[in-house]
C-alpha cells in the first residue's frame, strides 16, 4: 500500500503538522507527499520516510477546486490519502472525497488498521471508532496525536507537475498574515491563553506577553476573548479553532467552556488561574490558582 | 436569485453529549435538539442577502427523520420563505448528504448555497466541499465576511495563518465561520406566521442516491478522563512546584 500526503511549506519549512501527518501515513506502507506552491520542495525532499515529493508550483494558493481536481487524477495509484487538520487540508480533502465519491474521515486521532480509525466527535466529548469501505481512504491527520517525523535524513526524488486545467470559477485575491515573532500554537512547547476575564485587547498583551517571553510561550485565546475583539481568530484555541497539547498550557481568565476544553485537554500540564472558584478550568487543571489575575499574572511574569 | 440552505437537527450545544451504554453512539432520546449552530450562522447570512436585495428567496433544506421538520420550522420563523425536508430515518454521512443536497439543488436551481462549516454533532467539516465537489461549483469555506457583486462572491476565510480573501463566479458554495455574524432571534410572531409557510417532504429514497454510508461506526466511548489537581496559594509556590513537581519549566 501507498499513501500521499499533502503537506505544507511555510517560508520554505515543512510545518510540523504535516510532518505528524506523514508518520501517521508511514503506517499504511509507502509514502509519497504532494507539495502545492513554490517553495519547500528542498526541505520536503530532505524528510525521512518519503519515496517521492510531487511538487507543484504553479498552485502557490493552494486553492482547493484545482488542488482537489490533481489530487483526483492522481488518487488511483494510492490507499490513503492524507493531510493535517489544517485549514488548507480541511478545504481541500473533502472536496476531493467529493470527487471520488468517498466519505472522508476527518481529525484522526489514533489508527487501529488500514481502515479502522478513531476520532473525536460532539467537540472531543466522545471518540468514535470507525471502519471505512472506500477504496481510497481520505483523512485529516490531528497533529497532536502523533509525534512528527524529523526534519532531516532522507532524500527523497522530486518530480514537478503541471497545475490541471482550470475553469477560473475560484480566485485568490489576497491573505492577511499575522505577524508574530512567538512560535505557532500548535508547535509550541509552552501556551499561554487567555480569556474574557483578561476585560480588553491592550490587558491581553500587557498581561500575557511578558509570561510568553519569559518561557518562550505562544499565545492562545479563548472563544469568547476572539468575539470580543482581544485576539484575532487565528489565536481562538477549542473546538473550532485550534487544538493543541503543549507540555505546559497556561490558561488565564476563562472559564473553561466545554469547546475551549475540547481544544487543551491533551496538554501535559495544565495551570488555570482564575477568579472564580467554581470555574470548570479548575476541573482538568493539574494547578489552579484562585484570585485576582491583574495581580497575578504580573507577580507570575516577575516569579519566573 | 434563490439561496438555498441547508440545516441539521443537532443535539443542543448547551447539553453535555451522553455516550450510550452500549457504546453505540451518543444519547438523543429525550435530548433537547436544535438547529446546528453554524448553521443558524448561514442562514442569517443568507436572509441579510435578501434584506439588501441581493436574493428573493431562501429556502431551508434539512435532511433527517420527520422530526426534523421542527428545524425547518425554526429556519422559517428566523425568515426562511420555504422549506424541504428530505425524509429518512436512516443514520446518514457526509458523503451521503452531499448528494441527497445534489438533487435537491438540480432541482432548486439556487444561486448560492450558504450552509454551516460543520454540525456539532459529527464534527465531520466536509459536508459544504463534497456538494461543491459534485456540483462543480467554487467553494468559499470558515466564511467570516461575503460580499456579492456583479455576479461574484468574495468571501473572506479565516485561515491558519490569518484571513484569506477569494474571489467566486456564481453559483457557489460558502461555509459559514462563527464569525461571520450574529443570527436572529425568532420572534413570537415570526413563530406563529412560519407555521403557515410551505415544508414540502421529499422522501430520500425517491432520489436515486443509494443511502449506504462508506464509514461505520464500530464503537462509541468516553474520552480518558482528566483528574482534578491541587490549588496553590501563591505565584512562588505556582512556579516551584512547575520547576521540581511538574519538570515543565
Amino acid at each position: 500500500m501507498t499513501a500521499l500526503v499533502l503537506i505544507e511549506a511555510e517560508n520554505g519549512v515543512i510545518r510540523q503538522a504535516s510532518r505528524s501527518a506523514i508518520a501517521a501515513a508511514s503506517r499504511f506502507g509507502d509514502v509519497d507527499a504532494l507539495l502545492l506552491g513554490e517553495t519547500g520542495a528542498e526541505a520536503a525532499s530532505k524528510l525521512p520516510g518519503i519515496r517521492k515529493v510531487l511538487h507543484v508550483p504553479a498552485l502557490k494558493h493552494a486553492l482547493a477546486e484545482p488542488a482537489a481536481a490533481l489530487l483526483a487524477g492522481l488518487a488511483s495509484s494510492y490507499s490513503h490519502i492524507l493531510s493535517a487538520t489544517s485549514s488548507t487540508g480541511k478545504n481541500i480533502l473533502p472536496r476531493l472525497a467529493g470527487l471520488l465519491d468517498a466519505q472522508p474521515i476527518s481529525d484522526v486521532v489514533a489508527i487501529q488498521d488500514d481502515a479502522t480509525f478513531v476520532r473525536p466527535i460532539y467537540a472531543g466529548n466522545a471518540l468514535a471508532t470507525v471502519q471505512s469501505s472506500d477504496s481510497v481512504k481520505i483523512m485529516t491527520i490531528r497533529s497532536s496525536s502523533f509525534d512528527p517525523v524529523n526534519e532531516d535524513g532522507g532524500s527523497a526524488s522530486i518530480e514537478v507537475l503541471d497545475a490541471p486545467a482550470d475553469d477560473g470559477k475560484s480566485n485568490f485575491v489576497k491573505l492577511e498574515q499575522s505577524q508574530s515573532d512567538r512560535p505557532e500554537l500548535e508547535v509550541a512547547r509552552v501556551v499561554i491563553s487567555g480569556g474574557k476575564g483578561l476585560k480588553d485587547a491592550s490587558n491581553f498583551h500587557t498581561l500575557l506577553e511578558p509570561i510568553a517571553d519569559k518561557l518562550g510561550a505562544a499565545i492562545g485565546a479563548s472563544r469568547a476573548a476572539v468575539d470580543s475583539g482581544f485576539a484575532p481568530n487565528e489565536m481562538q484555541v477549542g473546538q473550532t479553532g485550534k487544538v493543541v497539547a503543549p507540555e505546559l498550557y497556561i490558561a488565564t481568565g476563562l472559564s473553561g467552556a466545554i469547546q475551549h476544553l475540547a481544544g487543551m485537554k491533551d496538554s501535559r500540564v495544565i495551570v488555570a488561574i482564575n477568579i472564580d472558584p467554581e470555574a470548570p478550568i479548575f476541573k482538568v487543571a493539574d494547578y489552579g490558582m484562585v484570585g485576582d489575575l491583574f495581580e497575578l499574572l504580573p507577580a507570575l511574569a516577575k516569579a519566573l | 436569485m434563490k439561496v438555498l440552505v441547508p440545516v441539521k437537527r443537532v443535539v443542543d450545544y448547551n447539553i453535555k453529549p451522553r455516550v450510550a451504554a452500549d457504546g453505540s453512539g451518543v444519547e438523543t432520546q429525550g435530548v433537547k435538539m436544535s438547529m446546528n449552530p453554524f448553521d443558524e450562522i448561514a442562514l442569517e447570512e443568507a436572509l441579510r442577502l435578501r434584506e439588501k436585495g441581493q436574493a428573493d428567496e431562501v429556502i431551508a433544506v434539512s435532511i433527517g427523520p420527520q422530526v426534523a421538520q421542527d428545524v425547518l420550522r425554526t429556519a422559517m420563523a428566523m425568515g426562511a420563505d420555504r422549506a424541504i425536508l428530505v425524509q429518512t430515518e436512516a443514520e446518514i454521512e457526509p458523503r451521503v448528504v452531499s448528494s441527497l443536497l445534489k438533487a435537491v439543488v438540480e432541482k432548486e436551481q439556487p444561486g448560492l448555497i450558504s450552509m454551516g462549516k460543520q454540525a456539532i454533532d459529527d464534527d465531520m467539516n466536509a459536508t459544504g466541499q463534497m456538494l461543491a465537489a459534485r456540483l462543480g461549483w467554487p467553494q468559499g469555506t470558515f466564511a467570516s465576511k461575503v460580499e456579492i457583486t456583479d455576479g461574484k462572491v468574495s468571501v473572506a476565510r479565516e485561515v491558519d495563518g490569518g484571513t484569506e480573501t477569494v474571489a467566486l463566479t456564481l453559483p457557489a458554495v460558502i461555509t459559514a465561520d462563527l464569525r461571520l455574524n450574529e443570527p436572529r432571534y425568532a420572534s413570537l410572531p415570526n413563530i406563529m406566521k412560519a407555521r403557515k409557510k410551505p415544508l414540502e417532504t421529499i422522501a430520500a429514497d425517491s432520489l436515486g442516491v443509494d443511502l449506504t454510508p462508506h464509514l461505520k461506526i464500530i464503537s462509541v466511548a468516553e474520552p480518558p478522563e482528566r483528574k482534578a489537581g491541587v490549588i496553590v496559594e501563591t505565584v512562588e509556590e505556582l512556579v516551584e512546584k512547575l520547576k521540581t513537581e511538574a519538570k515543565v519549566i
